[in-house]
Parts: C-alpha cells; sequence; structure tokens
C-alpha cells in the first residue's frame, strides 16, 4: 500500500495539474458535504427585499429574484448533483464491470448478442434516451440516477470485456482453475480485481458527464423540480434574467458546473497515469 | 587503420521514480569492417541497451552520460538528429528481437522495404519495388513475387524476420546490430534464419553485432565474443577460445548453466550427481498412472492433436518436444484438463477422466492429482496475490483448509522446499525476480502434492543460469517426491537431461518416442535428426564446432 501511495506522490509531483485537480476535486465533495454548516443562508427561504442583488460583500454571488442567496444554494446544489453522479456512476460501474466481465471471459454467443445490444445502446443520441427515461418513468431523483446510470452502462460493459479480454488466456487464469476454480470463481474473483483499477480511471472522466447530464435533465425541467437549488435549474431559471442585465444567476452556478466537471476529467487523465503499471518504472 | 566501431567506457544511465539506474557502466568494445561480434549476457546486463546507445534508438528516460562511440572514425556521440538519420539505416542498421512487432502491420512487406530504400536514395517508386523484389529473394522468401504484397500478419515468425532482414541490408549498411534475432523462433527456423544473416554479412562485407543469451549461438555465428554482466564486459576474445578456457568466474558460471548435448543436471549447478534410487517395481494389477488413448482435439478446421496415445508410470518422466504448431502445449493442457478433448480417452490412475467436461473438472478428486506449471512464471501469477496467496489458492480450494496455522506450515514448507526465502512470501509478482516467480510457480504445483505434475516450457522464458537451478530443483523434486513429469519443452537439450523417455511431435502427430538416450544418440525420423542438427551448439572444454 506504502508503494502505490508512493507511487502516486512520485506521479503527482511530475503532473502538477493532476495535483490540482485532486485537490479540486476534494475540496469539492467536502464543501457538498458540509454545506448545510458552510452555506451562510437558507437556500430555500425568499427574501423579495434583497432580490436580485449583484455580487457582493453580504451576498457573495448575488441574491436571485426571490432574494435567495446563491452561494448558499450553489453550495446545496453541489449534494444533490455529486449524489446523483456518485450513485448513478457506481450503479453503471458494478453493473457494466460485471456484465463486460464475464461477456470477455465467455466470448460466443452471449458475447456477440450483449456486444450488439451495446452497439445498438450507443448508436442512440443518449440523453434524449436519458430524457425519454426519465419521462417514463417518472419525473423522480431517482429516475435520473437509473437514466444517467443506463446511459453510461454501455461504456463499461466494453471498457471490462476489452480489459478481461486481454487476461483471459493468461497463465495465472489457467493456474486458477488448476487450483480448483470454476469459471465463475475465476472471473468474480480473479478478473474482477484485476480490471477495476484500469476501469476506476473511467469512473473520474464519467463522473462530470454525469453531473453534466443530471444539470441537464433539470435544465430542461426533468428530474429534480424546483425549489430545490440544483445547478441546471439554477441556470434554467436565471437564463430569463440575462437580458436585463443580472448575469449572476446564470454565471455562479454554471462556474460551479463548468469547474466541477473539469476537476474530475482532469483526475481521470491523471488516475491513469498513477494506475497505470507501465508508469512503474 | 581506423576500426569500423569504437565505443570507449560507455556509460548509458536511465532516470526512473527509484532514481537514476546505470544501465550501461564502462563498456569498451571495438569491431572492424565485415567482422561478427556476439554479446552475450543475461537479462539486465546492458547488452541491448549498449547496441541501443550505438544506433542512438534509447528511449528518453536514457540517456549517455559518458564514454565515445565513434563510428567509421567519425565521432557519433553528441550527433544530432538530421545526421543521426542520414547514418541510420544506410550506414548502420538493425534488426529486432520481435520481427512482427517490427513491422508496420498496414503496410504491405514490398512497400516497407521500399521506405527503407527510399530514405536514403533516390529511387523511383517503380525502380524501388525492383530493388526490393531482388532483396526478397536475397533473404530466399520463397514466391517472392506474391510476398511482395503481403501483409506482416499473413506471414510466419521467420519469413517476418527475412523480411526485416531485407529492410535492414536495403542500403548496404556497413554495420548490422541484430538484437536477439531469432528469440521466439523454433529452432530449425533458427538455424536458417541465422545461416542466411551469415551469409549475407560474409558475402557483402558487413560487420555484425549479435546480440543474443544464447552461447551456443553466439559460438557458432561469431568470431569474437565479448560477455557482459550488470553493464560491464566482464571477458572479451575468441569464441572458439572464451568457451573453451573461459577465465571469468561469470564466464565459467555461464558456460557451465548451459545445456549440451552431454550435460547433466547437476553438472548445471555444478552439484554432485544424486545416489541412482532404483525405482519399486509396479506392484501387480496396479494401473499405469496415465495412459492417453488416441487423443485427438481440433479447433475449428485444424487438427492441433491427432491421434497422440503414450503411458507414463508412476515417478517417471516423459518428455514431449516439438516445434510450435506441434500440439505439445494442447496436449498439455488436454492432459490437466483445462480444455475437452475432441476424441479419445485420458485414463488417471484407472479412471477415465476425458468424459468429466474441463468446466466441471475443478471440482473431481482428480483435480488434486494432476498440477500444472506454466510456461511464463510472470504471466502465470495473479498480480494481485501476494507469493503467500498464490501457494495457499490451491490448497484454500481443493483442500479446504482454512486461514491458519496448518495452512501457513504447508506454504511454508512448499516454499521451504522450493527454494523460496520465506520473507518473500509477503511480496507480491512485481516485487519478485523471474526466478523467485518461477519458484513460487512450482511451489503452487506441488502444494496438493500430486502424483502427475505437467510442467509447460517451465524455463523458457528464464536467464540460463536460473534455468539451470530450476531444472535442478524439479529433477530434486522428481526424485525425492516420486511425483511423474510430463515435460513440454522445444529445447531438446533440457528434455534430454530432464526426461527418462520422450515423445518427437510433428503437426500433432508422433513421429518418434522412445527412450531419451536412444532418441538423442541416434534417432529414427528424418524430423529428429533435423532437430538435433539445428541446435546451436559449443562443446566447452572440447574443440568447437563452429561453421564459420
Amino acid at each position: 500500500m506504502s508503494g502505490t501511495l508512493g507511487h502516486a506522490a512520485w506521479v503527482l509531483r511530475g503532473n502538477p495539474v493532476t495535483a490540482v485537480a485532486a485537490t479540486g476535486a476534494t475540496l469539492l465533495v467536502l464543501l457538498a458535504i458540509f454545506a448545510p454548516w458552510i452555506a451562510p443562508y437558507d437556500p430555500i427561504a425568499s427574501n423579495v427585499q434583497v432580490a436580485l442583488r449583484p455580487p457582493g460583500a453580504a451576498y457573495w454571488a448575488g441574491t436571485d429574484q426571490l432574494g435567495r442567496d446563491i452561494f448558499s444554494r450553489i453550495l446545496h446544489a453541489a449534494r444533490i448533483d455529486l449524489a446523483i453522479a456518485a450513485s448513478a456512476v457506481s450503479l453503471s460501474f458494478l453493473l457494466g464491470a460485471v456484465i463486460g466481465s464475464f461477456c470477455g471471459y465467455a466470448g460466443g454467443r452471449l458475447d456477440r448478442v450483449v456486444g450488439r445490444i451495446v452497439d445498438v445502446l450507443m448508436a442512440f443520441p443518449l440523453f434524449v434516451l436519458a430524457m425519454a427515461m426519465v419521462a417514463a418513468l417518472g419525473n423522480r431523483v431517482e429516475n435520473i440516477v437509473i437514466a444517467t446510470a443506463f446511459i453510461n452502462l454501455p461504456f463499461y460493459i466494453r471498457f471490462a470485456r476489452a480489459e478481461v479480454n486481454i487476461r483471459r488466456d493468461l497463465g495465472w487464469v489457467e493456474a486458477a482453475r488448476a487450483c480448483g476454480d470454476g469459471h465463475l470463481s475465476v472471473v468474480l474473483r480473479f478478473l474482477l480485481p484485476n480490471v477495476l483499477p484500469a476501469m476506476a480511471v473511467q469512473i473520474s472522466l464519467n463522473l462530470g458527464w454525469a453531473i453534466l447530464n443530471a444539470a441537464g435533465l433539470s435544465f430542461i425541467g426533468l428530474g429534480v423540480t424546483a425549489p430545490t437549488p440544483e445547478w441546471g435549474i439554477m441556470v434554467a431559471e436565471g437564463a430569463r434574467f440575462i437580458t436585463s442585465g443580472q448575469w449572476w444567476l446564470v454565471a455562479a452556478p454554471g462556474l460551479a458546473l463548468m469547474l466541477t466537471v473539469l476537476c474530475f476529467n482532469l483526475l481521470g487523465d491523471g488516475l491513469r497515469d498513477i494506475l497505470d503499471p507501465r508508469m512503474r518504472t | 587503420m581506423t576500426r569500423l566501431l569504437e565505443i570507449e567506457d560507455l556509460h548509458v544511465a536511465f532516470a526512473t521514480r527509484r532514481g537514476v539506474v546505470q544501465a550501461v557502466r564502462g563498456v569498451s568494445l571495438g569491431l572492424d569492417a565485415g567482422e561478427t561480434l556476439g554479446v552475450v549476457g543475461e537479462s539486465g546486463s546492458g547488452k541491448s541497451v549498449t547496441s541501443y546507445a550505438v544506433m542512438r534508438l534509447l528511449d528518453r528516460a536514457g540517456r549517455i552520460t559518458a564514454g565515445r562511440i565513434r563510428f567509421r572514425g567519425q565521432e557519433i556521440t553528441r550527433l544530432g538528429h538530421g545526421e543521426l538519420q542520414a547514418l541510420r539505416g544506410s550506414a548502420m542498421s538493425m534488426i529486432f528481437q520481435n520481427p512482427r512487432a517490427a513491422l508496420n502491420p498496414i503496410r504491405t512487406i514490398g512497400l516497407q522495404i521500399a521506405d527503407a530504400l527510399r530514405a536514403h536514395t533516390r529511387l523511383g517508386a517503380s525502380a524501388a519495388r525492383a530493388r526490393a523484389l531482388e532483396l526478397l529473394r536475397a533473404v530466399q522468401i520463397r514466391d517472392p513475387e506474391h510476398r511482395l504484397d503481403a501483409y506482416p500478419h499473413e506471414l510466419s515468425g521467420g519469413m517476418c524476420q527475412r523480411a526485416m532482414i531485407a529492410m535492414a541490408i536495403a542500403c548496404e549498411p556497413d554495420l548490422l546490430i541484430a538484437d536477439e534475432p531469432t528469440t521466439g523462433l523454433d529452432v530449425t527456423t533458427q538455424k536458417v534464419v541465422m545461416d542466411l544473416l551469415a551469409g549475407i554479412t560474409a558475402e557483402r562485407g558487413m560487420a555484425m553485432i549479435l546480440i543474443t543469451h544464447d552461447l551456443g549461438l553466439a559460438a557458432q555465428y561469431c568470431r569474437r565474443v565479448a560477455v557482459m554482466e550488470q553493464g560491464k564486459v566482464v571477458e572479451q576474445g575468441e569464441a572458439a577460445a572464451l568457451f573453451r578456457a573461459p577465465r571469468h568466474r561469470y564466464t565459467r558460471r555461464l558456460v557451465a548453466a548451459s545445456p549440451t548435448r552431454r550435460s547433466q543436471v547437476w553438472d548445471l549447478v555444478a552439484a554432485a550427481p544424486p545416489p541412482p534410487k532404483p525405482k519399486p517395481p509396479r506392484a501387480p494389477g496396479a494401473p499405469l498412472l496415465l495412459e492417453v488413448q488416441n487423443l485427438v482435439r481440433r479447433f475449428g478446421a485444424t487438427t492441433a492433436v491427432n491421434d497422440v496415445s503414450f503411458t507414463l508410470e508412476a515417478g517417471e518422466s516423459l518428455g514431449l518436444v516439438g516445434e510450435s504448431g506441434s500440439g505439445k502445449s494442447t496436449i498439455s493442457r488436454l492432459v490437466c484438463r483445462l480444455i475437452d478433448p475432441t476424441a479419445g480417452d485420458i485414463i488417471f490412475d484407472g479412471h477415465s477422466i476425458a468424459a468429466i467436461p474441463a468446466r466441471d473438472f475443478h471440482r473431481a478428486p482428480q483435480r488434486r492429482g494432476i498440477q500444472i506449471v506454466f510456461q511464463d512464471p510472470h504471466d502465470s501469477l495473479n498480480p494481485r496475490f501476494s507469493a503467500f496467496d498464490a501457494i495457499a489458492h490451491p490448497l484454500r480450494r481443493l483442500e479446504a483448509l482454512r486461514d491458519g496455522p496448518a495452512l501457513r506450515a504447508r506454504v511454508t514448507a512448499c516454499a521451504e522446499r522450493c527454494g523460496l526465502p520465506l520473507d518473500l512470501l509477503d511480496r507480491f509478482p512485481h516485487q519478485l525476480s523471474g526466478g523467485q516467480k518461477a519458484r513460487i510457480g512450482i511451489a503452487r504445483a506441488i502444494a496438493t502434492r500430486p502424483r502427475l505434475l505437467v510442467l509447460d516450457e517451465p524455463t523458457a522464458a528464464l536467464d540460463v543460469s536460473v534455468q539451470a537451478v530450476i531444472l535442478k530443483l524439479l529433477d530434486d523434486l522428481r526424485r525425492e517426491e516420486g511425483m511423474a513429469f510430463l515435460f513440454v519443452s522445444h529445447d531438446l537439450n533440457v528434455v534430454r537431461m530432464m526426461c527418462e523417455r520422450t515423445i518427437v511431435l510433428q503437426q500433432g502427430r508422433i513421429v518418434e518416442a522412445g527412450p531419451s538416450s536412444a532418441i538423442f544418440a541416434a534417432p529414427e525420423a528424418a524430423y529428429t535428426r533435423e532437430l538435433l542438427a539445428a541446435i546451436p551448439h559449443f562443446e566447452p572444454g572440447g574443440e568447437l564446432a563452429a561453421t564459420g
């Protein structure tokens, strides 16, 4: 374990961008967790007297048309957006890793059938698919999670399938069978743990994407509904005020969204370097 | 007169996470025009790095920190990119270890040879194609008109290496560097490729540096040999004299560890021969340990194993030799019941086990009795299992041992039996050397005390000095534990030493079978004779059988 940490430290030293991204992502998660204690105002209580104040000392990111503090709302929104993204990505990660591993190991007909289904899924405009799913299943947060997980699933299946395919003919897989393991336990106890680190990279890259997806769905009115603070809704509601010069209503949540996605994407690239054994010379 | 190549006190260092690693530490070598120099050494000796430094092909982490390289009297150590480009390919060129990986997979052979030509000459496309055809003829590729338009994947490994040679000699360089040019090729193909290389360099007056781990190959094809160890040249001289009377301690060990036509396993590690132990005769009525009857295995349209039958008694060792595609690895997996036979029967200790599907064989009671040691010690260990877990794995699965003192005792006993230091048990494969990993693979295979051990090229990926101790270990294990061996190998000398009986396979069929001593002394089949003749060899202490 100390070897892994040492290696991570070595990669981060030569890779300051990853270090910044990792710090940013950690900070973000901490802010989201402790939002109720950090946020200076109640994110939902309206106070029309201070409506549409520009950013200043009292309201760091300004207030919206109902006089709610935008900074507090952004912090609380981070909670829900990160929670949706994290649960959706872990769901698709777990399912995708298992399905993909079995396909990659078994090959043959199962692999071909699942492969075609995945191809068909990937040919769909994924955001439209997610919209249709939320519309059909009902406008609830769980359904956003399910829809986001579903549209991410093909990537994980493909990834796990390819990673297992590389390894399934290696000596240690045959050795496991000679040592008394059946096919099922070879996949679950041998192959899966070996492909998970490589897939962790995909998680980080996908987190950013899942956040954008959740915000996008809320932006068009699906999923999270007002008055719950959520970045997509905040941007949607604020858009009306751009023309009258109140830019901060859109800019603040938009900026939060952009920085979050950027952090996770950069972190993903760095993670690949850390986990890639070929970097370990 | 200036020499063709002069390397003076060369130092090469690689920047790694653990600091700077000195790969080459003060190498001085010289080469005259038309001369052939062999550079031999084990992995990590710096022999390849030296040649890459000459070509200035070191990767970004590597740097020449000191020393000088002069080529045709010109200092090339600090040459710029453009000047190097003009030298590479036209004045010095290189043949790489894995020909298929070194060729561009999406360009035809003809185009790649033409590329090499047109990089340094003003030939037009059709003239280059005509010249490429000539070159393919020169490297004796059959049907060169058609091969010109073939892609690398359509050619065999030997053919790819010939195409590489054609590219390397395209511009008539003065110096050819061959980095393990025949590693991974069959022994008969190796002989053809090496004879071709020797012929071409002699005919065109090219100098060649042959980098190899195989002392026999260096002895047979090089006039002079330099032996490298840990980044230094420890000894160099005339090949014949050097191998007849090695002076340096390391050379002596290397020469001793290389199997020859007469050596015995204990000779390799300079040990005393084990006391002869008469084998107890088989009790009347007791079944043979293994009986393989008319075994057939087809993969699609190809028949990998074609009507193979043999028997094995308890405690006996049987060798399976053959070149790639001979079906020897398929037989080993069939006997281990990792794959299913198409037809035929396998009878282990009186019970037919061919009918149990491979899918369910892990639950069969015979699983404990048949274990296997794999070819590549690194590939055969789960990267996420420590050495302890790897050896404990069959005990947990097949003997249902739980974590505790009993399991620990069994694992440590196996590790000790295989000469693995106990403090290494907590390490993971990437923290261990090749020899240590080989020991773990063997310890894992003998953990359940199998009666039959299948060894699939157990030393093919190891250095000769490591191979020597591993072979000795296996031989001792068989003698002392009474295990039977099914020993699969492409190395005939190793099989001769390790096995009482030998089966020679060609394209899935048995061409010759009998006691090893008889087969190696007086081979009957033409194919066996061809195989034996193709082994590069040197006779330490005797006269050298060199061709060049």
